[in-house]
């Protein structure tokens, strides 16, 4: 029994049923929701300690052993994955005492929370691909009910078009595994790879595989079919939007990873090819979309499509360093994006508004909060020294390296853009005055220092995280290293998981 | 049976597709459930159909003898019908919330958070 692998499943599951059972008491949702979410940051670091520790730590569901039962399975991947999602939930639990309104609690913020952390965690570990589509249901179901709390005009035009483009991708997944159970009969991750190895490599393969590109590349937002998001992430309240920002689309992104390095890793010249013309698209549709906005959430979510494009160009070249530069991206990535959707959240809290044209003047009055934003922002940006610098300067390195000098340029540029992007922001948010006719920033009560400190403290610990990162590198740099070793040799996998040498 | 199945499952696909390219909210609902319809039955069909061979272990045996159908398949689509349920009731009800609050059923008045 290696419980470490089913906790961080079981963890929120077991705090989403006690929020439950304490559904008329706020309070005590609350208390849940911080003791929950600190478990799950401790019980995943123990998970990857012991992936650091012993490599691949594999447990049989009900003692069935693969590939007949449901295995989890944690790689370094996996775990890296799990412990930014604990990171990600403390610092929302923090951030939701003070931004969750009373409504909103009452609905089931708490207990829709733990479900969507279990979703995502059950993701992250499961070493079955049917069990995927299952954990991706259950994360789905409660991001649709997250997403629409409060039941605003825009909300719901918002979660029509997040919840129909979802459920499609969805579709398309099951009809994928559907194929696949056909040509191999397993369901297991790792069986499937050595059936699939075995079997002739025919065509039907390479349609599997790209309908797996659709479904994941859809829940990834990755051009051409990123639309949704854009559509609906900038409407919900601004604690979901943070989550939804920092995890829901990486579970797209680690599902890519995960299917093209293990199973689908015959035809890089065809498969990987797509995926590399799609990563560019992406990173320059993603940009080029922020550059026409002048709403604060907007502009980040365009930024979300832009920046899956890096970590989709880390997976697309396929070499060693290339995928080093993928998962670094992904770990630099959730931080920051988390943290600046918080920081919007705590500039609609001082000024009511999240439309650029009509903010200004924050610098003046919170030269702190603008340094707070400064930092995430210019590390999306990708300025040294701080954490995007390194992730980016890894994916352009291995680009250079593969010889792919068409889509390394396009990565040059939409960095610069994004530049261009932060400062927009920061020129109409933070540094030029607050236009005349807005209301005066104290009017509004809730902007009392007691109620912004919870707003505060999780966006100093992101950015600590991202500074850490930035300035001290070297034993990120050497986890996501030792990941990529474990991607691009399947082996290890299989081996861990059937438990003979194929 | 196969063939027939495979004309069905087509024909499912491509009438869920239809659906959910119409403007009212209604249809593109229904075109959802005919999807996850057809997902389920490509999943019965691709498995592979086995007449009259239920997967039963005579008394005393280790294994079955001979072809037996593949009860595995029939497990996905269980669950894979649990969970559209519940998501499409989900939808079902998100679109009469959108239809109050929005007063309309045509996707493209929904244009709000587009801009």
């Amino acid at each position: 029994m290696r419980a470490e692998v089913a906790l961080p499943i079981l963890v929120p599951l077991l705090f989403g049923a006690l929020s439950l059972i304490a559904w008329r008491s706020n309070l005590m949702q609350r208390v849940l929701g911080i003791i929950g979410s600190v478990t799950l940051l401790i019980c995943s670091i123990w998970l990857l300690m012991s992936v650091l520790d012993q490599g691949h730590v594999v447990m049989y569901m009900g003692g069935w052993m693969a590939p007949y039962g449901i295995t989890l399975v944690a790689d370094l991947l996996s775990a890296i994955m799990v412990v930014l999602t604990g990171m990600m939930a403390v610092a929302i639990a923090i951030y939701s005492l003070s931004s969750a309104s009373p409504s909103h609690e009452k609905f089931g913020y708490y207990p829709l929370m733990h479900l969507l952390l279990a979703g995502v965690a059950g993701s992250f570990l499961t070493g079955d691909i049917f069990n995927l589509y299952v954990w991706f249901e259950v994360m789905l179901i409660a991001s649709f009910a997250l997403l629409i709390l409060g039941g605003e005009r825009a909300q719901m035009e918002g979660a029509i078009k997040y919840v129909t483009l979802n459920l499609l991708s969805s579709a398309i997944f099951l009809s994928a595994i559907g194929l696949l159970y056909g040509l191999v009969g397993t369901l297991n991750m790792a069986d499937i790879a050595v059936k699939l190895s075995q079997t002739e490599h025919t065509g039907l393969v390479d349609v599997i595989a790209v309908m797996f590109m659709i479904a994941f590349g859809i829940k990834a937002a990755a051009f051409p079919l990123f639309f949704w998001l854009p559509a609906s992430y900038h409407t919900g309240p601004v604690a979901v939007s943070a989550l939804f920002a920092g995890l829901l689309t990486k579970v797209g992104v680690y599902a890519l990873f995960r299917v093209f390095t293990l199973i689908f890793n015959q035809s890089p010249e065809f498969t990987h090819q797509l995926l590399l013309w799609g990563a560019a698209f992406t990173m320059l549709t993603g940009v080029l979309g922020a550059a026409a906005q002048f709403e604060f959430r907007r502009i980040l979510s365009f930024h979300i499509v832009s920046q899956i494009g890096y970590m989709l160009l880390g997976l697309a070249l396929f070499t060693p360093l290339a995928l080093v530069g993928g998962v670094f991206y992904i770990m630099h990535h959730i931080i920051v994006k988390t943290n600046l959707f918080l920081i919007s959240g705590i500039v609609h809290r001082l000024l009511g508004t999240y439309d650029l044209k009509q903010l200004g003047g924050v610098y003046k009055d919170r030269p702190y909060l603008s340094i707070l934003f400064l930092i995430p922002a210019l590390s999306l940006a990708g300025l040294p020294p701080l954490s995007g610098f390194f992730a980016k300067f890894i994916i352009i390195r291995a680009g250079i390296e593969a010889e792919a000098w068409v889509v390394t340029a396009i990565a040059l540029i939409v960095g610069l853009l994004t530049l261009y992007s932060m400062i927009k922001i920061w020129a109409e948010v933070f540094w030029k005055p607050l236009p005349e006719n807005h209301s005066t920033v104290d009017s509004n009560p809730s902007t009392k220092p007691s109620s912004l400190a919870f707003l505060y403290i999780p966006v100093v610990l992101l950015g600590a995280c991202t500074l850490f990162i930035g300035l001290n590198g070297q034993p990120i740099y050497e986890i996501a290293e030792a990941s990529a070793k474990q991607l691009l040799n399947p082996a290890l996998y299989i081996e861990a998981v059937l438990g003979e040498t194929p | 049976m196969e063939p027939i199945m495979a004309i069905v499952t087509g024909c499912l696909y491509a009438s869920a597709i239809y659906m959910m390219l119409r403007r009212s909210i209604v249809k593109l609902v229904i075109g959802l459930m005919l999807l996850s319809n057809a997902a389920n039955l490509l999943i019965f069909t691709s498995a592979g159909m086995t007449r009259g061979a239920p997967p039963l272990i005579p008394l005393g045996a280790m294994q079955p003898d001979g072809v037996i159908a593949d009860p595995l398949p029939q497990a996905l689509i269980l669950t894979a019908i649990v969970i559209a349920f519940g998501v499409l009731s989900f939808a079902v009800v998100l679109i009469h919330r959108a239809y109050n609050i929005i007063h309309t059923d045509n996707l493209d008045e929904m244009k709000d958070t587009d801009t």
